[in-house]
């Protein structure tokens, strides 16, 4: 798994509620059997003007030059404001995926929809959760100032804005330092292989339908 | 030992071990398979060189991508193909049982696994796939998860997680004629918003809710994640238990007995508590139609879009205007007046047995509106397609002008051929409404299969109670 300690980077403000999974990458670019190349289609359909298929030359597109992303004082940025529920509906991984590879390692909403924010810790990327009026803060200074930054250090749990003011974050302690350390959790998992097959024992006996292989139904 | 509720069961009996700050590890008993979510973690174990723990607990089936016309000269999109040629291999190479797409079983995977028994109550069930939560239908704990949790699943049989809450949402009383499972949860949805469930295990439970057939309250469990919440759960009663007689995963014989009365204890505790409760009357519930681009922007057949006066905040204001552009409908329309350029019943939420039937009584002896200019019906499975056809449902649905296809999730995410074009509106049986989800530019209104059938007929939104 990616690491995560400290990150800094210029913030790109969504104002949107319920941005879903659908929006962030679209279905046709789920037909990939990568993990790579989904930068290009991130947000695709507020993105570009004209509808791409996978294997398009993206660059070619027409570009809308009204959505955030294609604006110059946005370019570079790897921090993402968002709205509440950030990441709803489908389960997709590509949607982390999409926005890792288009740069982005930090983002920042006051709520996340639970299947999306458990899929970006499995790639390095960190979702923080904010108050909705430290939120709303954060989108009035990003929009007052051109280039605004955040720094972000995972270790203490801290947001520092470019004034010099300190946010503090809440974070599951597992989730913090799988990301600090970049565990493989399926290694740590296999570590405890021998609970897994002492349960499995008992279950046995209790469920023990559940352990007649099906074959070839 | 203090009440539990049935997610509180299920969570105890499936713990492998628990930390302190209680993250744990628990047990999957059931892991199903698509071609979309799971390449990437096939890929990760070949990397890893690791092996599935246990194979006999996968089954996998391609639903997304597979065509819904001809299959005889297989997937012409070389882009699609090569995925479902994939996952084919992927089973082949790792030794996982795969129902390929000729196969009569094939289907979406959350019709196909209920229907083969491979889904059973007390079960944890997962699958790189949101609507997960339709099994839970059948009081086992079931939801979905991201492709790298697809690969921990196969590598370890486990999954770390933290507890959820319970929420319980008891439907009292009894439907009207007409309404349906699809009504109580976008109704539920319209109540709690689409963020109210986060975090939470939601069961629903009371009179409505037992009286609903198995297909119903997969229906409902099926759009749990649409409110937030990752899984939904009914309790085991005998329409459960007569539901798996004879499937072909389902336990037969002796084992039959001893498992049935051990789902039999798969009931939330009298007095357990609940984090969150909701409580509604069957008999309020009209049937409901989405209006806008989340599943909570939803109204009943006898009401009308929302006006900018009743919005609380700015936000809400700025999120009508953003959903009433892309949707091209003015705040205050009526519902029933909406007209409609198509028509897909399907999906995962209502592609059954019980889905076609209903909506096949309201198509009997019509004819599809003029300004219909495509209406289909996708059956959930090959099963469920054969016994439509052996019910004569079939030539209902033809005569009518729909058109009658293959197996899949088709039109409900638009991964394959069919798709809406831009600007089209479309009466679905489907879960999402989100902008683009039948196809860029799509303008989609959820509704229940009697719904859909009867705007087919009418070429817009009629109130099927009026019948």
């Amino acid at each position: 798994m990616k690491k995560l300690t400290e990150w800094q980077g210029i913030v790109m403000p969504l104002d949107r509620a319920n941005v879903d999974t659908d929006a962030i990458i679209p279905k046709q670019y789920l037909k990939s059997i990568k993990r790579t190349g989904f930068g290009p289609n991130l947000f695709d359909d507020w993105r570009y003007l004209d509808p791409g298929e996978p294997g398009d030359d993206h660059s070619k597109r027409r570009l809308n030059t009204e959505f955030v992303m294609n604006q110059s004082r946005y370019q570079g940025a790897t921090v993402l404001l968002a709205r509440e529920n950030f990441g709803c509906g489908s389960s997709r991984e590509h949607a982390p995926w999409a926005l890792l590879d288009a740069g982005f390692r930090v983002l920042i909403a006051s709520s996340f929809a639970e299947i999306f924010y458990n899929n970006c810790f499995k790639n390095g990327i960190l979702p923080i959760v904010l108050n909705e009026e430290i939120v709303e803060q954060l989108f009035a200074e990003v929009l007052a100032d051109p280039g605004y930054e955040l720094a972000v250090d995972l270790a203490k749990q801290q947001i520092c804005k470019p004034d010099g003011e300190v946010v503090n974050f809440q974070l599951e302690e597992f989730r913090k330092q799988a990301l600090l350390e970049g565990l493989d959790e399926i290694g740590l998992t296999l570590q405890k292989a021998d609970l897994i097959r002492a349960y499995e024992s008992k279950r046995r006996q209790q469920v023990p339908w559940l352990f007649n292989a099906p074959g070839d139904i | 030992m203090a009440a539990q509720t049935l997610y509180d069961k299920l969570w105890q009996q499936h713990l492998v071990s628990e930390q302190e700050d209680g993250t744990a590890l628990l047990y999957i008993d059931r892991h199903l398979l698509h071609e979309v979510t799971s390449p990437q973690a096939f890929e990760g174990l070949r990397l890893a060189n690791r092996k599935p723990w246990r194979l006999e607990t996968n089954l996998a089936v391609p639903d997304h991508n597979v065509p819904t016309t001809d299959r005889s000269r297989g997937i012409s999109d070389p882009v699609s193909r090569l995925q479902v040629e994939t996952l084919d291999k992927n089973c082949a190479d790792f030794g996982i049982t795969e129902i390929p797409m000729n196969d009569i079983r094939q289907g979406i995977v959350h019709v196909m696994g209920p229907e083969q028994g491979a889904t059973l109550p007390g079960m944890t069930i997962v699958c790189g796939d949101s609507h997960t939560s339709t099994h839970g239908a059948f009081g086992a704990l079931a939801h979905g998860i991201g492709t790298s949790e697809v690969e921990h699943v196969l590598a370890t049989q486990c999954l770390i997680q933290k507890k959820m809450k319970n929420m319980r949402i008891k439907v009292d009383g009894q439907l009207a004629v007409g309404v349906t499972a699809k009504d109580i949860i976008l109704a539920v949805i319209g109540e709690l918003g689409t963020a109210g469930g986060t975090g939470y295990a939601i069961e629903f439970d009371g009179e409505a809710i037992h009286t609903l057939s198995m297909e119903g309250r997969m229906t409902l469990c099926n759009m749990a994640i649409e409110a937030g919440a990752r899984a939904g759960l009914v309790s085991v009663d005998e329409i459960t238990i007569e539901y798996l007689r004879d499937r072909p995963y389902a336990p037969q014989g002796e084992v039959w007995e001893q498992a049935v009365s051990y789902w039999r204890t798969l009931v939330s505790d009298e007095n357990c508590e609940f984090d969150k409760e909701i409580v509604l009357d069957a008999g309020t519930i009209a049937p409901q139609v989405t209006w806008g681009t989340s599943p909570e922007m939803v109204a009943p057949i006898d009401g009308a879009i929302p006006t900018y006066e009743q919005m609380q905040t700015d936000a809400e204001r700025k999120s009508l205007q953003r959903a009433l552009e892309y949707m091209s409908l003015a705040p205050g329309t009526r519902v029933n007046s909406i007209p409609l350029d198509k028509v897909f019943i399907g999906s995962c939420t209502n592609s059954r047995i019980e889905d076609l039937r209903q909506a096949a009584r309201w198509v009997a002896g019509n004819k599809i509106a003029e300004n219909i200019k495509l209406a289909m019906v996708v059956p959930g499975s090959g099963l469920v397609k054969a016994q439509a056809e052996k019910e004569g449902l079939d030539k209902v649905f033809k005569e009518a002008g729909f058109e009658w296809r293959e197996p899949g999730c088709s039109m409900c995410l638009a991964m394959n051929a069919d798709r809406l074009a831009p600007g089209e509106r479309c009466a679905s049986t489907s879960n999402r409404n989100f902008e683009g989800r039948q196809g860029q530019g799509g303008r989609t209104h959820l509704v229940s299969p009697a719904m859909a059938a009867a705007a087919a007929i009418a070429g817009h939104f009629v109130d099927v109670r009026e019948a």
